[in-house]
């Protein structure tokens, strides 16, 4: 489709976000040339990488720091257009930077988000994205109306990266936001990580995830355990997040990580849609509950009926066994 | 003060869900509950409309002048209530849904909206953002702690990584998350007194808005299906089982 694609990149301390070169391979489906817009020194400094994905000009967002960056990026890609003209589609991940930045362009773009997309496609004049629904069971196509852009919130996951033969050296241009963006009034005042120390959860190979099955929020730590064992990161369903036995940022689905480790064990987790939808891409999946009709059993590769509180120690206790 | 409390009443959960096979949308029929999400919005609304003897209102769009679920609310402690209704909202998408909440927000003079983060049933996860962009306010998205006083909302915004304080002066749209706050059962008084308090029906006309939408489902299909594996009893010796699969696919 003849026209730019733009994507929002976010960073994760001193590197681009892993879902930045998701995106780029994702809007090169579309068209291209593709425009990458972020904030700060390390976006900047991810010039080259983004250049061997196909990018071919950064638009790099100034005075973003202390504020919500999803607000002013927004703001600052309506400048932006104004500099480079205007795209056929704006793809940002589907996290809560991205999510708002869809949300304040699509305000002031006066254009649709199409959310939790797994694929997108051209089909003539239109963009097209894919989304899953009922857990993962239908896929449900989008189209946005003609001349309107296409404002997409991709998954995580959902885009292998793909480098490009010839490596581009990406224009520069620096915008920023319209002194009156709203999001210059939100104060960003600390930040803090609640990651667990390891392997990330949505880059580990190996994922146990406890459920409200585990009983009680102190035998969480044998799900750390064998994690830690595995080589792996612990992961969580909602209801225990909700419950405050782990951080959120803990959680595995639809509102949490999207993860596809070589294997997810998952423990006394009744396997919500909203769950599913989060690991069911993984290549193997273990499941140990002790209700036979557990959903998560219908996607299990292994599926153990079984008490949690009971296994997990003989589990543990075989894997040290064999070292 | 006023704050609003934005309810969507969706069909329970419990039932199954479906898409019609016409349209391509959400069956939206049978009963109409208050989205469960919606409920922590409204707990966080009237929690700090009790610290600072502020008022609650809730506004929905909702089809058929449901009223359901906000009563709900109503009986859970909020004053009042809008219910946007119209034919021509079928098949709203996100920013018209927006454009319709903003446009209620602005007639009951409220100078702080919370929201859910998303909904149960559609869950797009920018109706917040979109209300406070067409308001021209800051949206604090992502709550999972709120707190107001002396015209400043702090919040503690969940990220990829944990969490970061976030803090503007009002006004302000804030969204939370589910676990935000513990919602109250409504007392057998609320849901009494919650049959005579105000609801307010408007339309579209009444907002002066256009029900304009910018994208269609064009297609539906089944998802490759993954294949259930082998389920089997645990006899005291899963754990060897488990590691024999484990190194079958060299993860030992
Ligand atoms: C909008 C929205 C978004 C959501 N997003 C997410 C999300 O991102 N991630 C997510 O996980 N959920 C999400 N949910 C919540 C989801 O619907 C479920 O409520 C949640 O996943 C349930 O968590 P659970 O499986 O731990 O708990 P439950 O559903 O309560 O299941 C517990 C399971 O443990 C089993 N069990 C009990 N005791 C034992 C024992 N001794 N040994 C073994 N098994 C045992 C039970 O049989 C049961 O299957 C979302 C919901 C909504 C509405």
């Amino acid at each position: 489709m003849a026209g730019s694609v733009w994507i929002i990149c976010e960073t994760q301390g001193e590197s681009l976000a892993p879902l930045a070169l998701e995106l780029a391979a994702a809007a090169r489906r579309i068209g291209g040339p593709v425009v990458a817009v972020g904030c700060g020194g390390a976006f900047s400094r991810a010039a080259a990488e983004l250049g061997a994905h196909g990018v071919a000009t950064l638009v790099e967002v100034g005075g973003c720091e202390g504020h919500l960056q999803g607000g002013l990026i927004a703001a600052a890609v309506v400048e932006a257009i104004s500099q480079l003209g205007t795209p056929v589609a704006i793809l940002a991940g589907q996290t809560y930077t991205g999510r708002d930045a869809l949300a304040h362009l699509s305000v002031l773009l006066s254009a649709p988000v199409l959310g939790s997309a797994v694929n997108v496609s051209v089909d003539g004049d239109t963009v097209v994205a894919e989304n899953v629904i009922f857990g993962g069971e239908r896929v449900v196509s989008s189209a946005v109306e003609a001349g309107k852009v296409a404002l997409i919130g991709v998954r995580a996951k959902s885009f292998s990266p793909d480098p490009v033969a010839e490596p581009i050296s990406p224009a520069v241009v620096t915008v920023t936001a319209s002194p009156d963006a709203p999001a210059y009034r939100s104060r960003v005042v600390s930040s803090r990580s609640e990651e667990h120390a390891g392997p990330k959860l949505d880059e580990a190979a190996v994922v146990v995830a406890g459920g409200r099955g585990l009983g009680a929020q102190e035998n969480y730590a044998a799900v750390e355990e064998l994690s830690g064992l595995l080589g792996g990161a612990p992961g969580a369903s909602r209801a225990i997040v909700d419950a405050g036995w782990v951080p959120y940022a803990y959680q595995v689905g639809q509102t949490g990580k999207t993860v596809k480790p070589d294997v997810y064990i998952a423990i006394g987790i009744s396997g919500a849609t909203q769950h599913m939808v989060g690991m069911k891409g993984s290549k193997a999946i273990i499941a140990i509950n002790k209700d036979p009709e557990a959903p998560i059993f219908r996607i299990a590769d292994l599926g153990v009926v079984g008490d949690a509180q009971k296994i997990l120690p003989r589990l543990i206790e075989a894997i040290k066994r064999r070292r | 003060m006023k704050i609003v409390a934005l309810v969507k009443q969706i069909p329970d959960q419990a039932a199954p869900q479906a898409l019609d096979p016409d349209s391509l949308r959400l069956v939206r029929a049978g009963k109409m509950i208050i989205d469960d999400s919606d409920s922590y919005g409204v707990e966080a609304s009237l929690q700090v409309a009790e610290k600072l003897a502020a008022e609650v209102s809730v506004v929905s769009m909702a089809p058929n002048q449901e009223t359901a679920g906000v009563r709900t609310a109503l009986a859970m402690g909020a004053a009042s209530a809008i219910v946007v209704s119209d034919d021509q909202l079928a098949g709203a998408d996100a920013l018209l849904t927006a454009r319709v909440l903003a446009a209620a927000v602005v007639r009951t003079g409220a100078e702080l909206v919370v929201a859910a983060t998303e909904s149960t049933d559609g869950y797009t996860g920018t109706v917040p953002a979109q209300v406070a962009a067409l308001l021209g306010w800051p949206a604090l998205t992502f709550a999972k702690e709120m707190q107001v006083d002396g015209g400043t909302v702090r919040i503690k915004r969940q990220t990829e990584d944990g969490f970061e304080e976030v803090e503007a002066e009002l006004p302000a749209v804030v969204s939370v998350t589910a676990g935000s706050v513990v919602p109250r059962y409504p007392s057998f008084k609320g849901i009494m007194g919650a049959k005579n308090k105000p609801v307010e029906l408007l339309t579209l006309g009444d907002l002066g808005i256009a029900a304009e939408v910018g994208e269609r489902v064009t297609g539906v299909r089944d998802a490759e299906a993954r294949a259930a594996g082998e389920v089997f009893e645990d006899d005291g010796s899963a754990e060897e089982r488990i590691v024999a699969f484990l190194e079958g696919i060299k993860v030992l």
